[in-house]
């Protein structure tokens, strides 16, 4: 994949250290080492006449948490949106430009889109577990892509409950209704119902807003373990939590990426005065 | 309000940070005529200045617990990023070397009441002590101007200054040895001289300190423990 046509500012520098002196080499990890999962061309996109996202291009690292910060309406959800083509499902939304994917354009593929979503899964701001039980909830994806006998599935929906911290949780109750837990738990249960599939993208859209601080806790600490196998993008109106749980920070605001860097960039010294007034709070 | 030219949306944030931002430099002001009174004690002998340093100190550090106070309270509630944290990290660090200064300004006093209770004759002949306290007080008040107005350029022009208090430290140092090998009588004398020496030398390094925190704040670059060209070039960076 070509990503010299990248323009520097929107490529994220890879250091963590913002030192005159030489940092150790822990601090920094070697730029090769990052292969772009995802890769955003020159992207805008329209709700009708209304555009949303304003030719953006930006390369989302493999095995990386990626968070979109901005105020509301800045275009994050939206361009969220664009990677797995949750649009597509209304005729008067478009995007034009290129959503790469280990080379494919996903923008304008013939493979269909239940495959795409496969493999970029999403889990909602609310969260949203089927009117079925524990166990269907985990089963059900998987019963659409994969044919699995009966101990296969219940290793798969172990192993996915387990990924996604809620196992000991649920064990003893994997005939309940999905929608009998918690809201922590839903929104845990949807994360494991998403991993069961096994995709390669996480989107995560505002995973957190609904719950409370220790459930958010423990969705933020199961961000942190995926991440060792999946290409995280997260999308939060709290910026603390995008400075604990990502590695790289992106910042939009009326549908332009303003400033997208290392996450300790972004908070400890960003680059663009729009970027600072926002993250402390002189944005109005 | 530190750097951009608009203010926190929250006006109780924006009250926290001047106020705090205020109480650093209320506390550089002491500092300062700490160090003049302390240095105007050991030229003159005066008992009364000396006393009123000593008794001062406590409000020195007074002033730093309560400035680290308020930075924790600005932590806990607003959880700072970017310029806000930067500053308030610095602050902290800010007010440790102020109160250290505070520290040596009281051992120049005590000394200084040693020295004249000896007799104090020789303190005239050192106009070299004198002449680095006025640097190192010159170090810290461009210093704290610089922080107040978060002008790196100043900031880095006092660490400059550090090297030619150093240069008296040692001249200062090279006069007493000579002394103390023509009439060892005066050893007493003058070992109590040279801490005097030797505390307005670290003034000047916390004074260098305070400079490096101020271009930290406003240049997001930690520059201790750099050499002086390297800051040049990390300033003329944009």
């Amino acid at each position: 994949m070509d990503t010299s046509a990248v323009p520097a500012a929107q490529r994220p520098t890879i250091h963590t250290a913002v030192r005159a002196t030489a940092p150790s080499d822990a601090d920094v990890e070697p730029r090769q080492a990052l292969r772009p999962k995802l890769s955003i061309r020159s992207l805008n996109f329209y709700y009708g006449g209304f555009q949303a996202i304003k030719n953006v291009t930006m390369d989302i690292p493999e095995r990386k948490v990626t968070a979109f910060i901005g105020p509301s309406g800045c275009g994050k959800s939206t361009l969220l949106r664009t990677f797995n083509r949750m649009y597509a499902l209304y005729p008067e939304q478009r995007a034009e430009g290129e959503i790469l994917m280990d080379g494919e354009n996903l923008l304008t593929t013939k493979r269909d889109v239940s495959l795409i979503r496969a493999r970029i899964g999403m889990v909602f701001q609310k969260p949203t577990p089927f009117p079925m039980s524990i166990f269907d909830n985990i089963a059900f994806g998987v019963n659409l892509f994969e044919n699995l006998g009966r101990r296969d599935m219940a290793e798969r929906v172990e192993w996915a409950l387990t990924r996604a911290a809620l196992w000991n949780e649920v064990k003893d109750k994997l005939n309940q209704s999905g929608q009998s837990l918690s809201g922590g738990q839903q929104q845990r249960l949807c994360i494991a119902r998403c991993i069961a599939i096994k995709p390669d993208v996480l989107l995560l859209d505002e995973p957190c807003s609904a719950l409370d601080p220790i459930s958010t806790a423990k969705v933020e600490e199961l961000i942190h373990e995926l991440k060792t196998d999946y290409t995280v993008v997260i999308v939060t109106h709290n910026m603390q939590q995008a400075a604990r749980v990502s590695d790289f920070t992106a910042y939009m605001y009326l549908g332009e990426m303003i400033e997208y860097d290392a996450t300790d960039i972004i908070f400890i010294k960003p680059k663009r005065q729009a970027t600072e007034d926002y993250i402390t709070g002189r944005f109005g | 309000m530190p750097m951009g030219a608009t203010e926190h949306i929250s006006k109780q944030f924006e009250t926290d940070l001047d106020t705090t931002r205020t109480r650093v430099l209320q506390m550089g002001g002491l500092v300062e005529a700490q160090i003049l009174a302390a240095i105007q004690g050991f030229t003159s002998g005066d008992a009364a200045v000396i006393a009123q340093v000593i008794d001062n100190d406590a409000r020195v550090n007074g002033y730093e617990v309560a400035i680290d106070g308020a930075c924790n309270h600005i932590v806990v509630k607003r959880q700072p990023a970017a310029s806000d944290l930067r500053l308030i990290m610095a602050i902290s660090k800010i007010v440790t070397d102020l109160e250290r200064m505070g520290d040596e300004a009281k051992k120049i006093a005590r000394m200084a009441k040693r020295i004249h209770e000896h007799g104090g004759q020789h303190v005239q002949r050192f106009p070299a002590i004198r002449h680095a306290s006025q640097i190192a007080v010159k170090m810290l008040r461009q210093a704290l101007d610089a922080f107040a107005r978060l002008d790196a350029a100043s900031a880095a022009e006092v660490m400059k200054e550090d090297s030619e208090i150093d240069s008296e430290f040692k001249s200062v140092l090279r006069q007493l040895i000579t002394y103390m090998m023509e009439d060892p009588r005066t050893i007493t004398a003058a070992l109590e001289t040279v801490w005097v020496a030797k505390a307005v030398e670290r003034i000047g390094d916390h004074a260098k300190n305070i400079s490096e925190q101020v271009i930290y704040i406003v240049k997001g670059t930690d520059v201790r423990h750099t050499s002086f060209a390297d800051i040049e070039k990390e300033l003329s960076r944009e």
